[in-house]
């Protein structure tokens, strides 16, 4: 465990001093992340401006699902895109090979190599949003713990589905935007899974989880969560976990390299 | 004569390469699922009656911005950047036909080897969801065929007007992230611009966003919009980036100091 926890200190260091070469690069993204804020903004306000609201979510209930979902993006473009989303290259050129002769696991080398800061407004400003919203719900200390522990359940859940889904560049090489159809259903979780009609409820729950990202969080922070939808975050966050580990070992099976 | 023939050859050689890489062109097609869950979520909201309209206009303006984006997708900045920071755009400079060609070829192409499958889904759309089904009139459809290859041409033109700066920086694709955020969110792609606050709305119509997804879905859907205003607005934006982009390939081309160059 202290291995792997020196291995990604070095990983990280490494990763941040090689993109604060590029330091112009945070202004445009704190520009992006802004620009994305008040058009995310805007399209809730057009729900809610003509007195319509999400069945059983003020105005405020209905940012911190926007704020969570923030956070997410965030998350994924610190984390997920930098790496995962290079694991379609390594198969293409063959240099998947070097990562599985090192003496480390290859899904935790090609899961946390790097790092980009990019992401970083996203969370800041996601969490802003989340200060906003229940400062005038009036939430406490203790509504924002309850919540972390759902988050972190979401957070998994992300981060398997998206390795899945970069996996089977094994058998089809030439994937390079699989996660980008992964990434288009997930803009469902800006809004909570009230506001779909009951397909798109069922769909977004049960095959492509999206509801256990931002919404499931959500009714944490506002204190109205159900342990059943707690305890089912859980054993699915788990659950898809160890699955992608299956996965990947199956996957490497038929892997047979660029050059052989 | 020998026009044609190079259009002939331009197409047929980037339609050869569009369909080598199906499973790609049918991830991008489905990755273009933005405007069929906000379907979903305006469907829902139009069920109270406090909206101007109604479950089924929704369904089918949705239904038709997801086409009007599958025959706008435009990814020019991006192999323009890779041309001018690798030199690969020394060679083609050589050739007695401007580059832009080649990308606009390229975009034409791959349309025709992405509309099968978008049809496909069309149509298991309507399966689904048959109370949507409607026919529009044969004139809208031809005003809809028009307005919507000048929407991609509008498109098309601008990004690649923002592609020019990679003459100048690395980057140039970055801007154009900044651009989409703006596309995003005015071009009515979240959302019919008749739910907009009216303010919001006026000024909205003045910029080419709306021309871009709004105007020909609604003339597809047969929702009120007025014609000969569009293609002016059109029109003159299409002229403004034209000028700009020609301006900035002559500025460019002097400054381009790509590999081989």
């Amino acid at each position: 465990m202290g291995y792997y926890l020196n291995v990604l200190k070095l990983f990280w260091g490494a990763a941040l001093a090689a993109e604060l070469e590029y330091r112009a690069n945070f202004v445009l993204a704190t520009l992006s992340s802004l620009g994305n804020l008040v058009g995310s903004l805007f399209g809730l306000f057009l729900f809610y401006r003509t007195g319509y609201t999400f069945e059983g979510w003020s105005w405020e209930e209905a940012l911190v699902v926007l704020g969570l979902f923030t956070v997410l993006q965030g998350f994924s473009s610190t984390f997920l895109v930098p790496n995962l989303n290079r694991i379609v290259s390594h198969v293409q050129q063959g240099t998947l090979d070097f990562v599985l002769l090192k003496p480390i696991s290859s899904q935790f080398w090609l899961s946390t190599r790097t790092l980009s800061p990019w992401g970083l407004p996203d969370l800041v400003f996601g969490g802003m949003l989340i200060g906003y919203a229940g400062t005038r719900l009036g939430l406490g200390v203790g509504d924002y713990l309850s919540s972390t522990v759902p988050l972190l359940f979401g957070l998994v859940i992300l981060y398997s589905l998206w390795f899945m889904l970069g996996a089977t560049s094994i058998w089809f090489v030439k994937v390079y935007n699989v996660t980008e159809v992964l990434r288009g259903l997930l803009e469902a979780g800006r809004y909570p899974i009230v506001a779909f009609p009951s397909a798109y409820r069922f769909f977004f729950t049960f095959i492509i989880p999206v509801a256990f990202l931002t919404t499931i969080p959500a009714e944490a922070l506002l204190g109205r969560g159900e342990v059943v939808w707690a305890l089912g975050s859980g054993i699915l966050a788990l659950g898809l976990l160890l699955f992608s580990r299956v996965f990947w070992r199956f996957a490497l099976r038929f892997y047979t390299s660029a050059s052989s | 004569m020998e026009i044609f023939r190079k259009i002939r050859v331009l197409l047929s050689v980037y339609y050869a390469y569009m369909v080598e890489y199906r499973a790609e062109l049918v991830l991008w097609t489905l990755s273009g699922s933005l405007p069929l869950i906000l379907m979903g979520v305006w469907i829902e909201a139009a069920q109270g009656g406090q909206i101007g309209l109604g479950p089924i206009d929704f369904a089918r303006y949705f239904l038709a911005v997801f086409l009007v984006r599958q025959f706008t997708v435009v990814w020019v900045i991006w192999e323009f950047e890779r041309e001018v920071v690798e030199g690969r755009l020394s060679p083609q400079l050589l050739q007695p036909i401007d580059p832009g060609w080649r990308h606009f070829a390229s975009h034409i192409s791959e349309r025709l080897a992405r509309m099968p499958f978008a049809l496909i889904l069309v149509m298991l759309f309507f399966v689904l969801y048959p109370q949507a089904f409607w026919l529009p009139s044969v004139a809208n459809v031809l005003l809809f065929g028009l307005v919507v290859a000048f929407a991609f041409v509008l498109r098309f033109l601008i990004q690649y007007t923002l592609a020019m700066v990679a003459f100048w920086t690395e980057r140039a694709s970055a801007l154009e992230q900044l651009w989409f955020l703006f596309y995003l969110f005015l071009s009515g792609l979240i959302a019919p611009l008749e739910v907009f606050p009216p303010a919001i709305r006026e000024i909205v119509l003045w910029t080419p966003f709306p021309y871009m997804v709004h105007f020909p879905a609604s003339l597809l859907i047969g929702l009120p919009v007025d014609v000969g205003r569009g293609l002016l607005v059109m029109l003159g934006w299409s002229l403004f980036f034209f000028g700009l982009n020609r301006w900035l390939w002559r500025m460019g081309l002097r400054q381009y100091s790509g590999m081989g160059a």
